[in-house]
Order: structure tokens, then C-alpha cells, then sequence
């Protein structure tokens, strides 16, 4: 397929529904993070094959196209790399940031807990008997706690994203074609990151690129083509069809006599369902998941300019913060449950708490974002290269 | 986690009062877990063993499968669970040969298996693992491999298998993640036809209606005890369910434990 040199102009205003649906995506991870928390029966990976995972993985590469994308057209290939790398730092200092706080929670347990029964579970703080060897592992991102994954597979597809922007805005269609080929030659061949002290990494990131390059795709031109797809009753059905069959397999995890109803081939040829290397499965659930959001939510649907929706868009706007804040609050949420009360009321409390802090500053860090543009002395303000920074 | 035992909740709430007569040998602390022992899967060798009048089993496993102190041997699930099986089978000679050391991942129980099956002899392999492999993480795919090679060895020397999946921890949950290792276990339980002792179920189950404090932090082993002869005596439930049940057919319930048809849980 010909491409033209130059594609469909990156459009200059941002498409509020991201923003939404990845702060919605940022309460669901950070719901489903606190272990055991009866608050996320809520989250969508209770209804089918996909989570909000690859919501944050799609969006995360819509934005970095559109923001990283603009500024390689105006500034050239060198500028646009240069940032993407700046925001890729950010995110390793953020990432050591969690790390720290990790160690801390981990450590007092060593200190607070002690019980015959676990002997074997307190195995898991052996690490710290070798902090040099842990820390400089934690340093090399190969050894990632519990729920730490994301952000260092977010770090590496940043890393060799400048090229594959360079190439999305001469031939998209190559540059997608690409990643499915790396994707295809993952199952083909088990690539993957090693991880210490065994093992490889939980978000393989040959595999999820597919999704990181498909949402910058998107971001560029893309989505338009997609249109009429979109658009078509018999896709819209499908998707209907595809949520519907994922949903009832997924109520037979929750009560197993409903097993007896899926035939045994069915089972055979969708198990094991797999996340690492972010199964074929999770992806078609969640370009369904897509697929109906974009029919139900029009990119002009006047509610998401309303105070409704605002406090998820502030956080889908700032997500890299909030991301962090996040993974923070379930160790928090954890340590609530386990040295307070583990009622199902403070799972309630401790979850809309959570949110409500996740908000509260998110909004702080708009309001800072708007005193620092105003900032001291002569410069005038730089509304364009605000999209740039905080908000890939 | 507190969703998916919801619906047992209600169950266990109109189903206690029925139940109360059948299950009257064991400790009512026990009891609660009882809809969480779920079988599919029948176990031909204990079957026969059982009808001969003598039944050998070799419990493998990690340091989950011990406890500390001059009585640990004693009062760790194994040897409940034989105890259990002794009572609940009179005139059935039970032998019980255990090969348990802490920090074993599955390839390495794996490996240390022939020789301990040729020693015992066993008509029954108890395999108690996860743990350490989600401890250490290793690769998902080679611990379903290590799991898939196990059940291999111990068929192949003419022994039936049940699996014992991870304990419940609340205190180390945000720290070790055991999903995968949890939902390979079911999965290769399910394919191999296998019978699961979802310890990790019975437990969580324990913690949420507040049966025992697995939160608290304490030298002390009566709760620990009180948990594992609790263990033992579910797992004898099971092995025997699975030993009087001809093949999977959820309809032939003929066993000591009067228990409802249920279909076949993939998860």
C-alpha cells in the first residue's frame, strides 16, 4: 500500500475522550492493585479477557503520537527524540521513586509480622539480605515488585518509539505491519526481557507494543481511516457478540457449575488466556471495548465538558503522576486493611478515598502547571509545548 | 477475591443448617471451608488401594507443608491428613511417607521425585507447590511444564496426584504475586484431570468470616496447628470423594460425604 509522504495533519485539539477514559483506567488499575479489595468486583476484568491495562497501554500511545508526533513535524526528528527520551527519564525516576517506597513497606513487615504459619510466604523479603545485589537489579529494571511492571514497560517502548514515530508519519500502514511482524516473532520465537532473580518481564514488551504503536496509529490518521468501520452495523455486532461470549466465559470463573457449559474444545482452544504476552484474546476484547465506546461516546458529546467527567479527565491528563500516586495508595490501601480493619466498609472507604486523593491532585497539578506558564518574569506563555510535557 | 466467594457465601448461608449433620466429626472451625473442597476428577489407584485395604501415600512439597518446632512433624497437615484418612477409612491401613523441604520450586520437586517414589511406593502423591516459584518467579510456562513432568513421573510409577495450590497470606499479598503460578496450577489441574486442594480458597474463606486471624503476628503455633489439622481433615474429604467417584460425571455422588452435583470448574 502507497502512502502519501506526509499524512493527515495530526489534529491540533486534544480529544477529551482519552483523557477520560484513561483517569477511568488509572481508578480501575489502582482498584484492582489493593489484593483482595471487595470494591474491585467493579473493575472490567472481572467481565472478560481484557483489563485496564491495555486501556492505559492504547491511550498512552495515542497520546505520545499526538503530542511527540506534532513536535517532530515542527522541530524534526532530533527535537522529538530528545523529548521522548526526557519523558522516558521521568518515568525511571518515578519508577525508583515507587521502588523506594516499596522497600520501606517491605521492610516493616520484616519488623511487624511474624506468625509459623508463613515461614515459607516471608521467603519473599530474602532480597534484603543483599540490598547492593536487589537494588542495582531494581536500577537495571530486572527486578520489579508486585505491580511495578507498568512503568518500566512504559520506559521501554518510549525508548524505541522515536523511530517507530519517524516511520508511522512517512507509512503508517509499514509501521503497524512492523509491530504485528515483532509481535508474530515473539510467539514464534518467546522473546522476552530476562527479569531477576528468574523469570522474564510480566508485560512482555515485544507483545505489547503491538498495542503502544496501534494507539499512536491512531493518533495520526489512523482513526479516520478506521471511520467507516467503525461506523458499520456488522462491526458493532461483532464487537456486541465478542463482549457478550468473553463476559459469559468469564462468569464461569466466578461460578464454576456454569463450566459445564462451555464445551471442551472451547476451553482447550482458549486457555490459558495469556497476559504476559498479551494474548490475541485480550486484544480483540479490548478493541471491542473500544469499538462500542467510540459508537456510544462521540468525540463532541457535550457531557465531557462537564463537571461530571472532570475528575476522571484530570487525571487521564496527568497521568504519569497519578499513575505513581496510585501504585502508592494500594500499598497504603493494603496496610489499612491489614493493620486496621479489613470490613468490606473500609474497602469502600479506602477506595473512594483513594480516588478522591487521586483527584484532588490531579488538580493540583493542573493548578501548578497554570502558575508555573504564568511564571516569573518577561517569558510569555508556551501553550503548545505544555501538550508536550507533562501529558504524553 | 471477595466477589468470587460471594456466591459461596450465600451457598454456605441456606446450605449450613443441611450440611450441619453430615460433617458432624469435624471441628466447626473446619467446617465453613467445606463448599471450597470441590472435586471432578476420580482417583482410580486410591480407589483400588482402598479396596485392598492398604493405601500409601508420599506427600511432596515446600516449607508450607511444615511446621516449626519439636512437634512440627506431627501436627503439619501430612501427618492430619493421615490421621483423618485412618479414622475415616477403619480397617484401611494408611502409610504416609512425606518428602517436604522448604524452598523447593516445582522443577526441583520434580527432580527429587523418582527416587522418593520408588522408596514409597505410594498409591497417591500429594503435591503441595506454587509457592516458591512465584516467590522467585519463575518462568510461568516451565513451572506448567514442571507441573505437566510431575504428574507424569508419579502416573507412570502407578500413582494417582492431587494438587495443593498456595496458602492465603494476607500480610505478603501486595508482595508475592501468585495469580499466574494459581491459574497454571488450575489450568494444568483441569487438563490433566487432577483433583485441586484449592487451599488458597479455603483459607481466604477462613480469613473473611473471621474462622482464624491469619493477619496476626505471633510466635505462637496453636493457630497454625489448629489450621493444618483443619487442612488435613478437608484433604481427607477430597481424597476420598475423588477415590468413591467412578469417573467425572458430576451426577455419581456415592461417597461418605453427601455433597452437590457440580460442574467442571476451568478457570
Amino acid at each position: 500500500m502507497k502512502e502519501k509522504p506526509s499524512m493527515a495533519p495530526i489534529p491540533t485539539e486534544r480529544d477529551l475522550r482519552l483523557d477520560l477514559f484513561r483517569g477511568i483506567a488509572l481508578w480501575l488499575i489502582f482498584l484492582d492493585h489493593i489484593p483482595s479489595n471487595a470494591v474491585s468486583w467493579i473493575t472490567i476484568r472481572n467481565y472478560g479477557f481484557s483489563d485496564a491495562t491495555e486501556i492505559f497501554v492504547f491511550i498512552s500511545g495515542y497520546t505520545a503520537a499526538f503530542v511527540y508526533g506534532r513536535a517532530m513535524q515542527t522541530h524534526g526528528f532530533l527535537v522529538a527524540t530528545a523529548r521522548v527520551l526526557k519523558r522516558a527519564w521521568q518515568i525511571y525516576v518515578a519508577h525508583v521513586f515507587l521502588f523506594a517506597i516499596y522497600l520501606a513497606e517491605i521492610a516493616y513487615v520484616v519488623h511487624s509480622f511474624d506468625n509459623p504459619l508463613y515461614t515459607e510466604e516471608m521467603g519473599v523479603l530474602d532480597f534484603l539480605k543483599e540490598p547492593d545485589v536487589t537494588i542495582l537489579q531494581a536500577l537495571l529494571l530486572k527486578f520489579k515488585p508486585v505491580n511495578m511492571d507498568v512503568l518500566p514497560l512504559y520506559i521501554v517502548l518510549l525508548l524505541w518509539f522515536s523511530p517507530i514515530l519517524w516511520l508511522l508519519l512517512r507509512a503508517p500502514s509499514m509501521a503497524l505491519v512492523a509491530s504485528a511482524v515483532l509481535y508474530a516473532l515473539m510467539w514464534t520465537f518467546d522473546w522476552n526481557i530476562p527479569a531477576y532473580p528468574s523469570g522474564t518481564w510480566a508485560f512482555n514488551p515485544f507483545a505489547w507494543q503491538l498495542l503502544f504503536v496501534f494507539g499512536a496509529w491512531c493518533a495520526l490518521g489512523g482513526a479516520q481511516r478506521l471511520n467507516r468501520w467503525l461506523n458499520s452495523r456488522v462491526v458493532i455486532g461483532l464487537a456486541f457478540a465478542y463482549l457478550l461470549f468473553a463476559f459469559s466465559i468469564a462468569m464461569t470463573w466466578y461460578f464454576p457449575r456454569l463450566g459445564a457449559f462451555v464445551p471442551h474444545f472451547v476451553g482447550e482452544a482458549i486457555y490459558p488466556i495469556d497476559k504476559t504476552n498479551l494474548d490475541i484474546l485480550r486484544i480483540l476484547h479490548f478493541l471491542s471495548l473500544a469499538v462500542i465506546v467510540v459508537w456510544l461516546v462521540p468525540q463532541n458529546w457535550s457531557a465531557l465538558k462537564s463537571r461530571w467527567c472532570w475528575p476522571a479527565i484530570v487525571c487521564g491528563q496527568h497521568s504519569l503522576g497519578i499513575f505513581c500516586l496510585g501504585v502508592f495508595l494500594s500499598f497504603a490501601g493494603h496496610f489499612v486493611f491489614t493493620e486496621v480493619s479489613n470490613r468490606v466498609l473500609t474497602h469502600v472507604i479506602v477506595s473512594l478515598s483513594g480516588i478522591v486523593i487521586m483527584v484532588g491532585v490531579a488538580a493540583l497539578i493542573s493548578w501548578y502547571r497554570v502558575i508555573e506558564r504564568q511564571g516569573p518574569g518577561p517569558r510569555p506563555p508556551t501553550n503548545k509545548k505544555s501538550f508536550a510535557e507533562g501529558n504524553a | 477475591m471477595i466477589w468470587r466467594l460471594l456466591p459461596l457465601l450465600v451457598l454456605l448461608l441456606l446450605a449450613a443448617p443441611a450440611k450441619s449433620q453430615s460433617v458432624a466429626a469435624h471441628t466447626a472451625e473446619c467446617r465453613v471451608a467445606e463448599q471450597q473442597v470441590e472435586n471432578n476428577f476420580a482417583l482410580q489407584q486410591v480407589r483400588r488401594a482402598i479396596a485392598a485395604k492398604q493405601l500409601s501415600i508420599l506427600v511432596i512439597g515446600a516449607g508450607s507443608s511444615l511446621l516449626p518446632g519439636a512437634n512440627g512433624a506431627k501436627n503439619a497437615y501430612p501427618a492430619r491428613f493421615q490421621h483423618a484418612l485412618s479414622e475415616k477409612l477403619p480397617g484401611v491401613e494408611v502409610k504416609l511417607a512425606t518428602d517436604v523441604k522448604a524452598k523447593r520450586s516445582a522443577a526441583e520437586m520434580v527432580a527429587a521425585m523418582p527416587p522418593a517414589i520408588a522408596a514409597a511406593k505410594p498409591a497417591l502423591v500429594v503435591w503441595q507447590t506454587g509457592t516458591v516459584d512465584a516467590l522467585q518467579a519463575t518462568d510461568p510456562d516451565q513451572f506448567s511444564q514442571a507441573l505437566d513432568k510431575g504428574i507424569n513421573i508419579a502416573r507412570s510409577a502407578g500413582a494417582d496426584v492431587v494438587f495443593i495450590n498456595q496458602q492465603y497470606s494476607p500480610r505478603t499479598e501486595s508482595m508475592i504475586a501468585l495469580g499466574t503460578y494459581a491459574e497454571n496450577m488450575r489450568w494444568v489441574a483441569v487438563q490433566q484431570e487432577v483433583p485441586l486442594f484449592d487451599r488458597f480458597s479455603i483459607m481466604k474463606l477462613w480469613a473473611d468470616l473471621g474462622t482464624f486471624d491469619l493477619d496476626s503476628a505471633t510466635k505462637k503455633l496453636d493457630m497454625a496447628e489448629r489450621v493444618h489439622d483443619c487442612l488435613g481433615r478437608l484433604l481427607a474429604d477430597l481424597v476420598i470423594e475423588a477415590a468413591n467417584s467412578d469417573d467425572r460425571l458430576p451426577s455419581d455422588r456415592s461417597g461418605v460425604k453427601p455433597s452437590e452435583p457440580h460442574a467442571e470448574g476451568i478457570r
